[in-house]
């Protein structure tokens, strides 16, 4: 895993690929962790990225769509400049997380899984992000938020261009 | 290697490393099944082939086309509790595999031997009817006999498809070998085998499944 | 090579005195958790900051030392600031009371007074760790190194005699011995079943192969369980320790350490760790000049609950989908590439060293008949000190929530506590009584899982909570098998219906049949425990399932379709606070003017219902019976009611 990085010069997508998969020796077995980095580097990941990692790496196709749309961490559709999860974790939950989607989801007027059409914000939900003890959390672009009131949750999105 | 075990309170001799599916086939017990193909490797997904196994006085409830044989295993293909996960699992699918009201095909003979009412979830079925019950056939068939790839699974949970994918089609002319292994003949009914529109990768990116 | 490989037990022994000398025994030690979540969210990070500058300003930088650590465990009361030697405890800590803390604590000795922990059920301020109710009744034997931890640097835990349990086994024991004393010591695994760690470790260890690996299994995906996460971010090396006294005496010499990727500070600290530890010659060839070699590889996962099973998470080392294999053949025989694999949780492998160096008798001296040592809990809910704590296994559920939990906060009513995540169920009240321990909860149908414990007061809807985690699987389920997938489809469209006053006659038979066969037959054992939540509130709580169903009611006051909301006119004072917090703008009236709420627009998002303040209490909850009249608009306030 990486951090997040600035979106990168356009550069072509072969080339990024097989920087990618050199730098983990072509190792098949590291197909989860090349998609990992993909994903952090390119923000989603494009139909023509699977094709060529399913080509450099001498992968099936079939493989690497079923890991690409099992996991969480992967998006098959590109994603807002923001990313905000709001965590359905039980112990968020009992403390009124979905309430907190619901008004997170007015004031974006999203849905889960939708991104703004100006690209904006992307919502999301996870499944715990293990911050129980002080749910509900709301995480903004990799900043954790812990039982953010609307007013604040306002500023925050009014900040995030 | 032979072991000897006991199937429906018959003596049956099995090589080491036979399951006990094929066991019971060698000894003409015939033991329902959805997503067993004798030329692919266990899978265990439709959990029809459900069996119960006694080992030591423990009793199990275990997938027969994986479960290796053993010495003095106590197999019952058949028994109250067998008999019910079989119509309840016939049920929970039936919603999904129905055309025009009725299951089809092997379905529809399990739904009538296990006393399945396959009507009993079908208000509670909500989800578009994919006539898919992803026992992986056509995606394990094209993976490991044929060699192709070109149909696979995508998501998970109950999002959960199989889909085709198009660059491989030009295989698939020639080929549609997968086209009578599926159990409730979705494939060859909704595949035209050129572009496979509306069972596709891309139908899937599109939010269409 | 740079030079710090240490090649015997007796260089092992040289550093920690060399690190112990070179800190002096007379310093003050602020110990502040930066490196967890929990901290981080709550500014733990800008105290951290003020402090070095503070310290820096006044020149004291000589008496003071600072120890950025991982989870501390009390993360309700984040940042906290502990000072050591003496161990006091100040809670809720802002940057501007560092200034302060200096003056007084650190200068002079005093207490801040007003950063102290106050207990909110006696009222009693207690001034250090060991006069808080919620540290007072822990055993951390574990989990309590954390605070003395900074999880980056690896002489942290040499100092407190880290890796001496591996130089211990190398040197001392044979792999034989190793594996004899974990047998001994009747460690279970934490991570969910609780199977015999040593029994495991055998399997693996006589399993046909040369190559065999070892795996920590971090994917901790329960909602509401985080100790795992704790662990690793603020002690990996235990777990690197025990993990390498284990490849020892199984004969590994391959490892994995699998870290969820929603865990980026697990990660970063594992990673960290592995180099620090290859460098320090605990790892790679000829382990501590011993002749055993060793490596660890890390594994990121990609956010998927169920690639915590074991046959799923082998599979994604291996760089496949993360799904579960039938494993009629045990893993710890043939598991990644078919090899002998062994996987433990990092609780479990945290336990280890301990259990090496303080013997399988101590180990068997903590803890109940069957169930020895402590767990680590993550304690959440509706309970007023929610955090990390780790009890003696046998403490009863009561103890752990009233005792150390404090209880239930705002005066409310305990309904039930949740263990073992979505593959556990609901305790009720009635078995409060029962002892933390392995088969006392799969007994009463939940289980100790990997330690989530999810407390639920009277608010809490059963039915809406078997909703949750029903439909918490559905998305988490790998799909693969038709009674996990099809079962949960079909259950959560029933538990939906239920909960929104459009249950059947048959309904509750249907969620038994269909719970009976995911039990019986899924593939994997999320599958087969998936129905467990539905189980047991069925078991306990079955009057309210027959409630939403026959008389269309919530007793909870919690599903939206079957709950209105209603402003008591004898209580209202029209004081505005409802009125001016309703987003959809339900709510009539105005100064002076009682309040009254129009049905039609009213969304139930509970708002009213929680700004209302407790001394009036005019907001209620109506379920199942006809909703009183509204007082005729413009109707005033009688004068002394408003006081």
């Amino acid at each position: 895993m990486v951090s997040r990085t600035k979106s990168p010069k356009p550069t072509k997508v072969s080339t990024t690929v097989s920087k990618v998969i050199r730098n983990y020796q072509q190792d098949k077995d590291k197909l989860i962790q090349i998609l990992l980095y993909l994903q952090s580097t390119l923000g989603w990941l494009s139909r023509e990225v699977l094709t060529e990692v399913s080509e450099q790496l001498q992968v099936p196709i079939t493989q690497v769509y079923q890991i690409a749309s099992y996991y969480k961490a992967f998006s098959l559709m590109p994603r807002g400049r923001h990313i905000i999860k709001v965590c359905l974790g039980t112990a968020c939950q009992v403390r009124g997380s979905p309430r907190l989607l619901d008004t997170i989801s007015a004031m974006l007027n999203l849905k889960p899984c939708e991104t703004s059409e100006d690209m904006r914000f992307t919502l999301e939900t996870v499944n715990c992000l293990g911050c129980c003890a002080m749910g509900p959390v709301v995480v903004v672009d990799e900043t954790y938020h812990t039982k953010p009131s609307p007013s604040d949750l306002r500023k925050l999105f009014e900040s995030a261009k | 290697m032979t072991v000897t075990l006991q199937i429906d309170g018959k003596e049956v001799k099995a090589r080491e490393g036979m399951t006990i599916l094929e066991a019971a086939k060698e000894a003409g017990v015939e033991i329902p099944k959805l997503c067993y193909h004798e030329k692919l490797k266990p899978y265990g997904a439709c959990r029809i082939c459900s069996v119960e196994v006694e080992r030591k006085g423990r009793a199990r409830i275990v997938a027969s086309c994986g479960y290796p044989v053993e010495q003095g295993l106590v197999v019952r293909t058949r028994s109250p509790r067998i008999d019910r996960i079989r119509k309840t699992l016939i049920e929970l699918i039936a919603p999904t595999t129905m055309v025009d009201g009725e299951v089809v095909g092997e379905i529809k003979k399990l739904a009538k031997e296990y006393g399945a009412n396959i009507h009993r979830f079908e208000s509670r079925f909500r989800a578009k009817p994919t006539r898919c019950i992803l026992c992986g056939q056509c995606v394990r068939y094209c993976d490991e006999v044929i060699g192709e790839h070109a149909i696979g699974f995508v998501g998970r949970g109950i999002e959960r498809r199989a889909v085709f994918f198009p660059e491989k089609a030009k295989a698939c002319l020639t080929c549609q070998a997968c086209f009578d292994l599926c159990p409730t003949g979705k494939i060859p009914s909704e595949t035209d085998f050129v572009v496979f529109d509306g069972f596709s990768i891309d139908d899937y990116l599109a939010g269409e499944l | 090579m740079t030079g710090k490989r240490i090649s015997s037990p007796e260089e092992l022994e040289q550093l920690r005195k060399r690190i112990l000398s070179k800190r002096g025994s007379n310093k003050l030690i602020v110990s502040i958790c930066t490196m967890s979540v929990c901290g981080q969210s709550r500014g733990s990070v800008d105290v951290c900051g003020r402090f070095k500058e503070e310290i820096r300003r006044v020149g004291l930088e000589d008496k003071v030392d600072i120890k950025e650590t991982g989870c501390q465990g009390f993360c309700e009361r984040e940042p906290v600031v502990i000072i050591f030697p003496e161990g006091i405890y100040y809670v809720n800590v802002k940057p501007d009371d560092v200034p302060e803390i200096i003056s007084t604590t650190l200068a002079k000795g005093k207490l801040v007074e007003r950063l102290l922990y106050t207990d909110p059920v006696t009222g009693e301020k207690g001034a250090k760790e060991s006069d808080i109710p919620f540290y007072k009744n822990q055993m951390r034997i574990v989990f309590g190194n954390n605070r003395h931890i900074n999880p980056t640097d690896i002489n942290d835990y040499i100092a407190l005699g880290g890796y001496s349990a591996l130089s211990k086994a190398l040197f001392q024991m044979t792999p034989e011995q190793v594996l004899e004393e974990i047998k001994k010591s009747n460690l279970r695994g934490r991570g969910g079943g609780g199977f015999p760690t040593g029994i495991k470790w055998e399997t693996t260890k006589n399993a046909p192969g040369k190559r065999k690996y070892v795996i920590v299994n971090c994917d901790e995906g329960d909602p509401g369980a985080y100790m795992d996460r704790s662990l690793m971010e603020g002690n990996p090396h235990a777990i690197l320790e025990g993990l390498i006294i284990g490849a020892y005496a199984m004969g590994s010499h391959e490892g994995f350490i699998y870290v969820r990727q929603e865990y980026p500070i697990a990660y970063e600290n594992t990673i960290q760790a592995i180099k620090q530890a290859e460098e320090y010659g605990f790892l790679g060839e000829n382990v501590l000049g011993s002749g055993f070699d060793f490596e660890v590889d890390v594994h990121c996962g990609a956010g998927a609950f169920v690639s915590g099973e074991s046959t799923a998470l082998m599979s994604a080392i291996e760089g496949k989908v993360g799904e579960p294999k039938m494993k009629y053949i045990h893993t710890a025989v043939s598991g990644i590439k078919g090899n002998p694999s062994c996987l433990n949780n990092v609780e479990t492998w945290a336990n280890v060293p301990l259990i090496i160096n303080k013997g399988a008798g101590w180990f068997n001296s903590i803890g109940t008949d069957r169930s020895k040592g402590t767990k680590i809990f993550s304690l959440v809910g509706k309970v007023n000190n929610t955090g990390l704590v780790e009890v003696p296994m046998g403490m009863t559920l009561r103890r752990l929530i009233y005792d150390i939990g404090g209880g239930i906060p705002n005066g409310k009513k305990f309904k039930a506590v949740q263990t073992g995540g979505p593959s556990g169920g609901v305790i009720p009240e009635q078995y409060l009584d029962t002892p933390i321990d392995f088969d006392e909860l799969t007994k009463l149908g939940s289980m100790m899982g990997s330690g989530g414990m999810v407390v639920m007061d009277e608010n809490t809807c059963m039915v809406d909570t078997a909703r949750y985690f029903v439909s918490f699987c559905c998305e988490e389920s790998c799909g693969k098998c038709i009674p996990c997938r099809e079962g949960l489809r079909t259950l959560r469209e029933i538990l939906t219906d239920i909960c929104e006053g459009k249950g059947q006659e048959g309904d509750i038979e249907a969620i038994e049949d269909i719970a009976k066969a995911m039990q019986d037959a899924s593939l994997c054992a999320l599958g087969t425990t998936a129905a467990n939540p539905a189980f047991t509130t069925l078991k306990y709580f079955r009057e309210e399932y027959e409630a939403h169903i026959k008389e269309k009611r919530c007793p909870a006051k919690v599903c939206k379709a079957l709950t209105s909301y209603y402003i008591d006119p004898e209580k209202c004072t029209a004081c505005m606070i409802c009125f001016k917090n309703c987003p959809t703008e339900a709510i009539h009236g105005g100064k002076g003017i009682i309040h009254w709420i129009e049905q039609e627009k009213c969304i139930k998002c509970n708002t009213c219902f929680e700004v209302c303040p407790p001394r009036f209490s005019a907001v209620r909850r109506i379920s199942g019976e006809p909703l009183p009249l509204t007082p005729a608009p413009g109707t005033k306030v009688i004068r002394e009611k408003r006081r």
